[in-house]
């Protein structure tokens, strides 16, 4: 029997998200997916299940959902204060959802975009491959109040009760990008200056791309202004007409006329996602052969997140192998799991 | 075909693009849609997209399986094949008749960039309905097309406040080209005709439905009438003849 998800209230810019949809540039649609594909692979670790699966993101506030069957949840992202059935459930954790409990989760206290993944993933029908709603395409829609989200089958190995340490990308930070096609259109001046300055994320942004306004001038190009409409690809920054810079993600257009001064790397482009309104954000150039070595760890630490899942509640009966455990501070067993 | 063209370039932290010029040109066009069908041809291990845009082709690849240096060496090698500004264009075209409300309250811009164009407004409805434009690239928007070449004195600047939105199917003009909007969007093209031809059909069979290469001529039609075809369906009257 197909189980459901009931949204009982939507928040203001919830959708349907997964890895998106490659393979279709050329048709004028970009890759789409969740604006934080980290948080794909953090939800999946704390299921124990495939990062491919949808996931609801949710846009700066949550909702209230019920299940119709006994569901297993992940929450990742941004994080938002979460309740079932009143009692306040941990954020980057996941969570038995009994059949009939209310789950609700209000507006994030740092970031944007907060992630609900459910045990089976969300099964809307794929559309051109994929489950990703893509707002900009207008290829799906946003989930409204009183919609009903069919839920996969669960595999039977499912975890829950489980966490991950909070990452640190919700308060926006330092950026690093890789020069790019255009990059040679601004005088170094402009370069060391777009490195040297701090930015505030604007309160313009979605998952198109976020504005980010500098301290000082804005930067310029004379070259850029007669440009061909050249591809883009998200990461890429662009020099709109007044000298603000642009930062493109995952629903970008897929080609634009604006001169782009660099790209960021996809390690950092969540930090860019989940900045605020406000956030202060930096910039650094780096070269390419770095850039494949932290693209290189980033994979390898996504990848690895399902080792570095922890039970959320220490229960005896579900420590297998009690007497590594540091039971008492300061005394431990010969080898100590935990330590790094 | 100069010097400094053909051009590898990389594009952001996982991919090339190959420029053909720096201007807008038939051959560089042609150029780099059969270097695109090349690149596809080729089949490489590690290729993760492409596309093009007027002038370049655009490849996304995995560089922990091929890294720069490697993709740099086999794009170098193919280019050096043969002449691309020679290529044929794509096979397989279209030429589609697409029936077009100029001007009215449903194309509220035509008198202006008429004006910007040194025309009246009729003379411009007979100048671009004349024109048989063709499908240069596909991008911005799904299943956009950006059409051209219009005659010289359609050299008109896009505007530079931005119209806050023109809808689905609408006609518009700048810098000797037609871009026709597959969806509402802010632009700073003028908006001169208006059509219900719709370019991105997610669940059909076929759902981007023009290609680069094809060819297309905005038949004048008056509202009342594009209103009926586009109740009829999902083409808004347009029709599709192959180009041989």
């Amino acid at each position: 029997m197909s189980r459901t998800l009931n949204i009982r209230r939507a928040g203001p810019s919830m959708t349907v998200q997964d890895m998106g949809r490659a393979g279709y540039m050329s048709f004028g649609l970009s890759q789409g997916g969740a604006a934080d594909k980290h948080a794909l692979y953090e939800g999946a670790a704390l299921l124990a299940q495939d990062p491919a699966l949808a996931a609801i993101e949710m846009a700066g506030m949550g909702g209230e959902f019920e299940a119709d069957a006994d569901l297993h949840i992940a929450l990742t992202g941004a994080p938002m204060r979460a309740k079932i059935d009143g009692v306040a459930v941990a954020w980057n954790a996941s969570h038995p959802l009994p059949k009939g409990a209310r789950l609700s989760i209000e507006a994030a206290d740092a970031g944007v975009y907060g992630y609900l993944h459910v045990g089976g993933g969300i099964d809307t029908p794929e559309r051109l491959g994929a489950r990703s709603v893509h707002l900009a395409a207008g290829l799906g829609a946003a989930i409204t109040t009183g919609d009903t989200l069919a839920i996969g089958a669960e595999d039977g190995a499912l975890a829950s009760n489980m966490c991950l340490p909070c990452d640190a990308r919700f308060d926006g930070g330092l950026v690093r990008l890789v020069p790019s096609l255009q990059t040679s259109f601004f005088a170094k001046d402009d370069l060391d200056r777009f490195e040297a300055m701090t930015f505030q994320r604007d309160a313009r942004g979605n998952r198109m791309g976020v504005r980010i306004l500098p301290e000082g001038a804005g930067f310029h190009s004379d070259a850029g202004l007669s440009v061909l409409s050249e591809v883009i690809v998200p990461g890429d920054v662009q020099i709109t007409g007044d000298g603000t810079p642009f930062v493109l993600l995952s629903e970008c257009q897929t080609t634009g006329g604006y001169p782009r001064i660099g790209s960021v790397l996809p390690a950092d482009l969540p930090r860019v996602a989940q900045a605020r309104p406000g956030a202060a954000l930096r910039f650094c150039f780096v070269t390419l052969e770095d850039a494949v070595a932290i693209d290189a760890r980033m994979r390898a630490h996504l990848e690895g997140l399902r080792g570095a899942v922890r039970p959320l509640v220490r229960d005896p009966a579900d420590i297998r192998d009690l007497l590594s455990y540091q039971l008492i501070s300061g005394v431990t067993a010969g080898r100590d799991p935990e330590r790094h | 075909m100069t010097q400094n063209w053909p051009r590898i370039r990389t594009a952001g932290f996982d991919g090339f693009l190959v420029s053909f010029g720096d201007n807008l040109s038939e051959p560089a066009n042609r150029a780099a849609l059969a270097f695109r069908a090349a690149v596809m041809r080729a089949g490489w291990d590690g290729v993760l997209d492409s596309s093009t845009s007027l002038v370049s082709t655009y490849l996304q690849f995995n560089p922990h399986w091929r890294d720069h240096a490697q993709m740099r060496t086999a794009l170098e090698a193919l280019l050096s094949e043969r002449d691309w500004y020679g290529a044929d264009l794509p096979e397989g075209r279209s030429l589609w008749r697409v029936p077009t409300v100029y001007g009215t309250d449903l194309a509220p811009q035509l008198e202006e960039a008429a004006a910007a164009a040194g025309m009246s407004a009729a003379e411009a409805v007979t100048s671009i309905s004349q024109s048989r434009v063709r499908v240069q690239t596909i991008g911005f928007a799904p299943g956009q097309p950006y059409l051209g070449e219009l005659p010289e004195a359609w050299n008109i600047p896009r505007q530079t406040a931005l119209t806050e939105k023109v809808p689905e199917g609408a006609l518009t003009i700048a810098i000797r080209q037609l871009v026709l909007f597959s969806v509402s969007t802010p632009t700073g093209w003028r908006h001169v005709g208006q059509t219900g031809f719709k370019l991105f059909r997610p669940d059909a069979e076929v759902p981007f439905v023009l290609r680069p290469g094809d060819e297309v001529l905005f038949v004048p039609t008056d509202a009342q009438t594009l209103h009926k075809m586009k109740a009829a369906g999902p083409d808004g009257g347009a029709t599709r003849e192959p180009i041989t």
